[in-house]
């Protein structure tokens, strides 16, 4: 790791003040991925800002009848809060599919949305990357790249965003809440990550000088009928190379409103709004979910998760057997 | 507590000598004031600076789960964790899950399931099994599986480790430790 400072933020005013004035410097919260980081090289900070004291780490109920999570709740205590598994089970499913408990544990709602891409390429600083090193290059798109992204990709660069909570949170549209020195604004989800485009080294919207303080969920979640299904080399505690997140509102067997997510094939979680239209006023049926499915890739899964959601059967995470 | 922003001097470009800080710990039941620069992880903290060696540095990636210890009662790799960071937390590592000369029921079980060989993993192994416990999340060997894969064990001694946890889990056989082991 480099030589870096270290200051604590008092509250959301201070930290924004705190990297307004010093544009080098990170914010740390569980430091799971930015840690890791710095110690590849990687991440070079002139200082970290700890915001872990701020008081961001409530789950409340809004106005509208939805969910505000505040940005420093952590991961696993998230996916066993009794308001996201009894209204919000399709995020709480998300979670569980991800990293281990102890990264769980340790990582923040915020933090989540903010990981970096698990590109080796972007790890291995002897190699080019056009996202670590703008104009370099990109090593990956002639390189070992079958867990990278093939949906909205550049030339400069087919990174994947690694977050199996994102996905969840594209598909129940979520808002990203954020404060920097003009006051708060809110930010829907999916206009939070970015493609790569020819500047890969940005992978959100959020301003250098702002924080994500929580994030907003609409009320509906989509409970009933819902699964997450992820595909991976590992069956635990390995990243996606493709995840599924459906939630289906069935009605005397129509589908009224469908949500469908893809993880692991993008720079951002991949909200697919064409499945989505040809499944909604339609039967929940084999050959609705078939017709969807052949949209795109990922068709098996698409199809596997459909019919997950609408049985009422979702995936679980700690029985591997995919039903 | 560690001051904030004003106590840190600005950084130069050049290299200059680390900025060290005090960050106090309860490690063990016992209070340890550490002065150490920001970068130190917990598990360096513990390992070169409070000869606490027990906690094991394997990948020192966030991959492995040998550097998994207890903060405030909950599981977290060390090696990700930066030490200043913790200041005024509680920590439990493998040395003090014991109660003076009688083991954890969980170190008895693992010696009586043969729940390791080469042993590097197993105090990580041992620290994120009395997490999942405390947690009250796994109720099956399935459940156990899953929220134990933040723990790699490279003899593949994972059927021992399972039945090791499902054992004391179920509140049998952690006062049979006149056995324990052989």
């Amino acid at each position: 790791m480099n030589n870096f400072g270290y200051t604590r933020a008092s509250d959301v005013a201070d930290a924004v003040r705190q990297i307004a004035a010093d544009p080098a410097a990170k914010f740390i919260a569980g430091g799971t991925n930015l840690i890791d980081l710095m110690k590849e090289n990687v991440a070079r900070p002139s200082r970290l800002i700890d915001i872990t004291h701020l008081p961001l780490n409530k789950v409340e109920e809004t106005k509208d009848g939805g969910l505000r999570i505040g940005a420093l709740v952590p991961n696993s205590d998230l996916s066993y809060h009794p308001q996201i598994e009894a209204r919000y089970p399709l995020l709480a499913s998300a979670i569980l599919a991800g990293a281990s408990q102890q990264l769980r544990n340790m990582a923040s709602t915020g933090g989540n949305l903010l990981q970096r891409t698990r590109c080796f390429y972007f790890y291995d600083t002897t190699t080019p990357c056009n996202k670590r090193e703008p104009g370099s290059g990109c090593s990956a798109i002639e390189g070992i790249n079958r867990g990278h992204a093939i949906l909205g990709t550049s030339k400069h660069c087919i990174a994947t965003h690694p977050s199996d909570m994102c996905v969840a949170l594209a598909a129940l549209e979520a808002c990203v809440l954020a404060t920097g020195k003009d006051g708060e604004r809110s930010i829907k989800f999916a206009d939070f990550h970015r493609l790569p485009d020819d500047t890969p080294n940005i992978d959100t919207n959020l301003r250098s000088d702002e924080i994500i303080t929580a994030i907003k969920l609409p009320p509906k979640g989509f409970a009933a009928n819902y699964s997450y299904l992820k595909i991976r080399d590992r069956l635990s505690y390995a990243f996606a190379l493709v995840s599924i997140a459906v939630g289906l509102d069935i009605a005397d067997g129509t589908i009224k409103e469908a949500r469908l997510a893809l993880g692991g094939v993008a720079h951002k979680p991949w909200r697919n709004h064409e499945a989505e239209a040809q499944l909604s006023g339609a039967p929940a049926t084999r050959e609705t979910f078939m017709r969807a499915a052949e949209i795109e890739l990922a068709r098996r899964g698409i199809l596997r998760t459909l019919t997950q959601a609408a049985r009422g059967t979702p995936q679980s995470q700690a029985d591997k057997r995919i039903k | 507590m560690v001051q904030a922003s004003s106590a840190v001097p600005k950084q130069s470009k050049k290299f200059s000598a680390p900025a060290k800080m005090t960050a106090s710990l309860q490690v063990n039941g016992v209070k340890r004031t550490l002065t150490i620069a920001p970068w130190t992880t917990l598990l360096d903290a513990l390992r070169l600076y409070l000869d606490l060696t027990g906690t094991k540095k394997g990948c020192d990636h966030g991959q492995c789960g040998a550097c998994t210890v207890l903060v405030d009662g909950r599981r977290i790799y060390s090696c990700l964790t930066l030490a200043v960071m913790k200041d005024g937390a509680q920590v439990t590592t493998i040395e003090g899950l014991a109660q003076g000369s009688t083991l954890h029921p969980l170190q008895q079980a693992f010696m009586k399931h043969d729940a390791f060989q080469c042993g590097y993993c197993t105090p990580g192994q041992i620290c994120s099994a009395a997490g999942l416990i405390a947690e009250g999340k796994a109720h099956t060997a399935d459940e156990i599986r899953e929220l134990m894969s933040g723990n790699i064990c490279r003899c593949g001694a994972y059927p021992n480790i399972v039945a090791a946890i499902e054992e004391v889990m179920s509140g049998k056989g952690a006062e049979k430790s006149g056995e324990a082991g052989r």
